[in-house]
């Protein structure tokens, strides 16, 4: 197949482009996630990012707080930013933060004037906003601006010897157009840590690599109070026939296909040495982990699933695919890929590449997938430890 | 003809069920991926989609190799054609 060279995207600012034009009103903490519901209930076509979190945390877990915040309002996917916080200060923190892409972004804090003043000003801007977002018009961009997330739940057997390949195969097509690439899960690489570790472009990204790894396995073990195999696999995972934790990384790494990583990325941090596949530490709880992406900045997502996870994001647009034929025929209305052909030897590995590829732009152009289409906005803060 | 169960690397010593299910005594037409070959295994157990199989018979203490590669390790022996899962394999990792 030949790979088309461009897609349909919003143009922004900073040079980067979107798969999508959103409005978002961003809580900066949990108590103005009322505010901010309201606004976006007021005025049509923006959505609120409520979360749980950005009270009283400290350290490198405020800092990741603020990077996911900053990163969010970032993301070329989002064309313009309401920040909603309780105060002033953390409030202009993370709307000077996301100015710098040069979109239009606005902070209102509640303090002094209360939830309904604050929607009221809030809402008025808001709709300036949205109309202003909505004469963008989709214009042709090149491949190479799609930067591309993957991450794989409630995963089986059929991850593994299809669904993972796929997305793997996809990326040997396209690294070489220079796009961006990610992949993470730490702890879900274990087993296959050391294989994982000599796919480093270079000697400092495979020791990075391993050092993320390795300070990841000594947190699990120090507060695992069991052996953790309740967690990893999960139910899920075991009854589509994964027993081990080390079966179902070996599984999950074959989604780089034979990429090499050329760095490992912090939480949420934007990548900065240019195309390519990047690692980057995060948990392998689905919603957590796009969210973690998504605020480092890439636009689209590819999720293969094996016994059918249903995430989807406010502001990255989550591709599923599966090639669990039981899973196509009791929940297809989550599946916007089947591979299942492949089980079947119907379909070959390249085959469903290309399909993946067709699909993954039909997205990037403007197609709703399947959890957009049902509505999945997950949008979970990865929080380090216990706030003061 | 049609595959029952797809193994991934030749070194392999387990096999991965890919039609709904298999059932007891079932003459089994099994793929590998890695250099496009075939074999054949007779069922000892029903088998759904998606678990696994014992191409040989392992012993308490062998390691599970699939993608090529240690996926853990056996806990109760398994006969060639038998189920592997949770029941008589284990992680070496925690």
């Amino acid at each position: 197949m030949e790979i088309p060279k461009s897609f349909l995207g919003y143009k922004r600012e900073n040079g980067r482009a979107g798969t999508r034009n959103h409005v978002i009103i961003l809580p900066v903490d949990d108590i103005s996630n009322a505010c901010a519901e309201a606004v976006a209930n007021n005025i049509k076509g923006t959505i609120a990012l409520p979360h749980s979190y950005g009270r009283l945390q400290f350290g490198a877990d405020l800092e990741l707080h603020f990077r996911t915040m900053i990163g969010t309002g970032c993301n070329p996917n989002v064309a313009a930013v309401i920040v909603i916080g309780i105060e002033p200060k953390w409030t202009k923190k993370i709307v000077d933060g996301i100015a710098k892409t040069g979109k239009p972004v606005e902070g209102f804090h509640i303090e002094r004037t209360g939830d309904i003043g604050t929607t009221m000003k809030a809402s008025k801007k808001a709709q300036e906003f949205v109309m202003w977002a909505s004469e963008k018009q989709r214009e042709e961009c090149p491949l190479s601006d799609l930067w591309i997330s993957v991450k794989c739940g409630e995963s089986d057997t059929t991850s593994g010897l299809a669904a993972n390949p796929t997305v793997g195969n996809l990326m040997d097509k396209l690294e070489p157009l220079g796009v961006h690439l990610c992949f993470g899960e730490t702890s879900e690489l274990t087993g296959a840590e050391q294989v994982c570790a000599t796919r480093g472009a270079t000697k400092e990204a495979s020791d990075k690599f391993m050092k993320t790894w390795s300070s990841y396995n000594d947190f699990i073990l120090k507060e695992a109070t069991d052996d953790l195999s309740e967690s990893q696999p999960t139910a899920g995972n075991i009854a589509g026939g994964l027993t081990t934790i080390e079966e179902k990384a070996f599984g999950n790494f074959q989604k780089i296909g034979n990429c090499k990583f050329i760095d490992v990325l912090e939480p949420a941090e934007e990548p900065t040495k240019g195309k390519g596949l990047y690692f980057m530490d995060t948990s392998s709880a689905a919603a957590e982990c796009v969210t973690l992406q998504a605020a480092a900045g890439f636009n689209i997502h590819l999720f293969p699933t094996g016994q059918g996870n249903i995430v989807g994001n406010p502001i990255e647009p989550v591709v599923k695919l599966t090639a669990n034929p039981l899973t196509v025929k009791g929940m297809g209305e989550h599946i916007d890929c089947d591979v299942s052909k492949i089980l079947s030897r119907e379909m070959n590995l390249s085959e469903a590449g290309d399909e993946l590829i067709k699909t993954t732009l039909r997205v990037a152009n403007g197609r709703l997938t399947c959890a957009e289409a049902l509505g999945h906005r997950e949008f979970v803060m990865t929080k380090l430890y216990r706030s003061a | 003809m049609a595959t029952d169960i797809i193994i991934h690397d030749k070194k392999d010593n387990v096999g991965v069920v890919v039609i709904e299910k298999i059932t007891p005594k079932q003459d089994c037409a099994c793929w590998i991926m890695e250099d496009d070959s075939s074999t054949k295994i007779q069922s000892v157990d029903e088998i759904p989609l998606g678990h696994k199989i014992a191409m040989v018979d392992l012993k308490e203490g062998d390691t599970i190799l699939k993608y090529g590669h240690d996926i853990g390790k056996v806990v109760k022996s398994i006969k060639k054609g038998e189920h592997v899962h949770v029941h008589n394999v284990k992680t070496k990792k925690w």
